[in-house]
């Protein structure tokens, strides 16, 4: 219990039980660690600069969905939508840059656009007092159909023009030797780290997510905050969007199809609580990380895609069985 | 007087921090309708939760036939022959009214086919006996509340019961209903069955009963012939003790006035006026669902008004929502910690600075300076015992998780500190706390309303006393007029005229 009563006079006591503590918190980050080192033995081009950062690459669209979908699950929310706005804002997103519409006007309309769509989900679920899976089962299922139609379901080509090599600068780019998506994904962290850990309305959302009524009891405007999380989940999603239209030069109607599950399982395996109220952002990016290395560790070990989701399915299994063990 | 079919002897029951049931003791006798009495948190729904096993006793003995027993759960209490009908109906309104008589264990044939027609036969019996007009077809959720009552009774006949017990079981009843459940009670009462009848009521008692039961602050206080015995007698019996040094009342000037309630109603709350000056402490007095909390919430904003004006210090407010209430000045501490008071799984320093975070913040930017400082001020003013501020404050005892709560409503710095039974379930030592810091806050010229169940703390903490009867203010006292005869006189809906000064 009194972990944290920290006396100088016996370190060496304290420092075992704040180890055991630290192990039991960091379990994710020690589960990344020792599934890189495994890997690591087992095949010598995984641990190569050029296979890490295609690892980093290849998860940030995921972990950017996830980051969303983290501030959604603490609210004990979920937010199945995430793939239709991220195709519908790419698609969005595509055709103004073949119409050559600067990429500064371009991608800040898609991400609002994704902003908004998540808002509406929000509102359904704030205001109209539906259940959060619902309301966002039917956003999913007709934002998809709103993508066919609009794409008429072909690809999008952002074209050959002076602005669609700018905006392939978002997912192919790099800067100081790191790809672009993994600069935004880093990004994308540390702005959620900040908004859950120094602003009132991340301290708003773990209240909410730990009890509803006691919130609203003490004077917080519960829909807003609502609104407020599946308004940013929307817009990450529309981001991540970019990032896929942009590394492909084209938007595919069926970009993001089941990716809802991926940032959810990535959520989960992070340690945070689909019942709303407790986990960390941090826990998400070592979630996604967790879930990357072992896509990109299976391909390596010329695993077969069959028996792949079968291993994915035993770490998820895994990691949330370790987790409720220690609750 | 015969030998009782069941029989309580010295139950002990001690949750964290409070004694529940102290030496209690029930007889319940065949042919004979026992009533259970007892003011709110005697220990009357704990002893049968003890009886029926939902709870292990600490000490005690329980005879059942003769024979000492130990249920392991309600389901197990019934098949020997207990059968509860509780306060909140425990059936099925989308099944048909045989299939909640029999849920669970449905007559079937060897294959585990449900035998129907067996099933509603046996049903139509049991209806029959208990005048119920509808067929075992039909589903229960079309029945009125007093039917599916006596479907309860229903289902607790079937299990061949041998004694029935009843919580508050007219609650929800009308008066026709009502009278049709005694002329049952009086037909089981003549074909033997024991029967337990807790209620508040006490004219139901006088009419239905033959024997009572007294309980207070879990301890058996008497047991008494209903024939020899009046309602004066009756309350205090249930009322009984002297008060103690445990209230340290302040005299204080009383300021101007800072809260007007005119004619306010809303769901659960018909037409209240009050008044309250600033320093002082008003006692709000009344049984569980006269509507007391309901008015708080009403008066906070957290539960709709349907009419009625409130002034803040000759203001007129409109506080439609928490938020607008604590702008206004009114502070709402819940009865309820764990339901609507605190966040368990957040730590106390997120807990305590939850309604106030606006003052610890420079923009949208958390100052977590001043946030620690001013949570560190009230854990030292407040003596509440925390290993860290950061501790996680579902792992407080109920003492201290409720002076976080009070600190929570202090921090909004309100003109109105409204605390919903400050001390439910605190244990006594906290108590004198707790009273040690109303006071004070009663002396820095706070004005506030305190909820409360426990008689002695509304007598000995209040200025000035209302009692709640039904929604409605059935009496009021100065401290130094009321006694607890009187409050619980108005508590009980008697007309106050005669008795207040």
């Amino acid at each position: 219990m009194n972990n944290k009563v920290t006396s100088t006079g016996d370190s060496p006591k304290v420092g075992s039980v704040i180890n055991k503590k630290w192990l039991i918190e960091q379990k994710s980050l020690i589960a990344l660690i020792m599934l890189i080192v495994v890997v690591s033995f087992l095949n010598e081009y995984f641990f190569t600069v050029d296979n890490l950062l295609n690892i980093l690459r290849q998860t940030s669209v995921i972990a950017i969905l996830a980051a969303g979908m983290t501030l959604v699950i603490l609210t004990a929310g979920i937010d199945l939508s995430v793939g239709s706005i991220l195709a519908l804002c790419g698609a969005f997103a595509a055709s103004m840059i073949s119409m050559e519409i600067p990429v500064l006007i371009a991608v800040p309309v898609s991400l609002l656009g994704g902003a908004a769509l998540g808002s509406v989900a929000g509102m359904i679920i704030a205001k109209g007092k539906v259940q959060a899976f619902i309301a966002t089962l039917v956003t999913m299922t007709l934002l998809r159909g709103v993508t066919m139609v609009y794409t008429d379901g072909r690809p999008i080509s952002t074209g050959f023009t002076d602005v669609a090599d700018v905006f392939a600068w978002f997912g192919t780019g790099y800067l100081f030797g790191i790809p672009v998506p993994v600069w935004l994904m880093i990004g994308v962290f540390s702005s959620i780290w900040y908004l859950l850990n120094h602003t009132r309305f991340g301290r708003y959302i773990y209240a909410l997510g730990g009890n509803e009524s006691a919130t609203l009891l003490s004077g917080i405007n519960v829909d807003r905050i609502k609104i407020g999380v599946y308004s940013i989940c929307g817009l990450l999603s529309a981001l991540a969007g970019i990032i896929i239209t942009s590394r492909l030069s084209s938007a595919q109607p069926t970009a993001g199809m089941g990716y809802e599950l991926d940032a959810i399982a990535a959520v989960v395996v992070g340690g945070t609580s689909l019942m709303g109220g407790k986990g960390r952002i941090m826990g998400t990016l070592i979630g996604a990380l967790i879930i990357g290395v072992l896509n990109n560790a299976l391909n390596l070990l010329d695993v077969s895609s069959y028996y792949q989701m079968i291993v994915k399915a035993v770490v998820i299994l895994l990691a949330v069985l370790v987790d409720t063990k220690h609750k | 007087m015969n030998q009782p079919i069941l029989e309580l002897k010295g139950i002990h029951k001690s949750f964290p921090g409070v004694k529940a049931l102290d030496n209690a003791s029930l007889n319940v006798y065949p042919g004979k309708v026992m009533a259970l009495m007892g003011e709110n948190g005697a220990g009357k729904s704990t002893l049968m939760k003890v009886l029926t096993g939902i709870y292990s006793l600490d000490d005690g003995e329980i005879f059942y036939k003769n024979k000492q027993v130990k249920f392991t759960g309600p389901r197990h209490s019934q098949e020997a022959g207990i059968g509860i009908i509780h306060q909140e109906l425990n059936l099925i309104p989308e099944l048909t009214i045989a299939e909640n008589i029999f849920l669970g264990r449905e007559i079937t044939n060897r294959f585990g086919a449900i035998k129907w027609s067996v099933m509603f036969d046996e049903a139509q019996a049991l209806l029959d006996r208990l005048n119920v007009k509808h067929k075992p077809s039909q589903l229960l959720g079309e029945l009125s509340l007093g039917e599916q009552q006596m479907v309860e009774i229903a289902k607790a006949l079937s299990f061949k019961s041998e004694v029935i017990i009843m919580d508050e079981p007219t609650d929800a009843l009308t008066d026709t209903e009502t009278a049709s459940l005694f002329t049952v009670i009086n037909e089981l009462r003549d074909e033997g069955y024991g029967i337990v009848y807790i209620s508040h009521r006490l004219k139901e008692i006088f009419q239905i009963c033959d024997d009572i039961t007294v309980l207070r602050d879990g301890k058996f206080i008497a047991q008494r012939k209903v024939a020899e015995t009046d309602e004066e007698s009756l309350i205090e019996l249930m009322v009984g003790r002297r008060l103690d040094e445990q209230y340290p009342r302040v005299e204080s000037k009383h300021g101007t006035t800072c809260l007007e309630v005119k004619n306010l109603s809303a769901a659960g709350v018909e037409d209240v006026s009050f008044t309250l000056d600033h320093g002082e402490i008003l006692g709000i007095s009344g049984l569980m669902g006269a509507g007391r909390t309901e008015l708080m919430k009403a008066i906070y904003g957290a539960l709709k008004r349907h009419s009625g004006q409130l002034l803040v210090e000759g203001k007129a407010i409109d506080p439609r929502s928490p938020q607008e209430g604590l702008a206004s000045g009114i502070a709402y501490i819940s009865e309820d910690r764990k339901g609507d008071g605190l966040v368990l799984g957040l730590s106390v320093k997120e807990n305590m600075s939850l309604c106030s975070l606006k003052y610890f913040s420079k923009g949208m930017q958390l100052d977590h300076r001043a946030e620690s400082l001013a949570v560190e001020d009230f854990i030292h003013l407040f003596n509440i015992k925390t290993p860290s501020r950061n501790q996680i404050i579902g792992n407080l005892s109920g003492g201290n998780q409720q002076k976080v709560a009070i600190a929570k409503g202090l921090m909004t710095r309100p003109k109105i500190l409204i605390l919903d039974e400050p001390t439910r379930g605190v244990d006594v030592g906290a108590k004198k706390e707790i009273y040690q810091l109303i006071n004070q806050f009663k002396e820095e010229g706070m004005s506030i309303i305190l909820v409360s169940s426990e008689m002695p703390e509304v007598l000995g903490m209040s200025d000035r006393i209302l009692v709640m009867h039904q929604g409605r203010i059935s009496g009021e006292f100065m401290a130094s007029d009321a006694d607890q005869e009187k409050i619980m006189a108005c508590a009980f809906g008697h007309n106050t005229k005669e008795l207040s000064a």
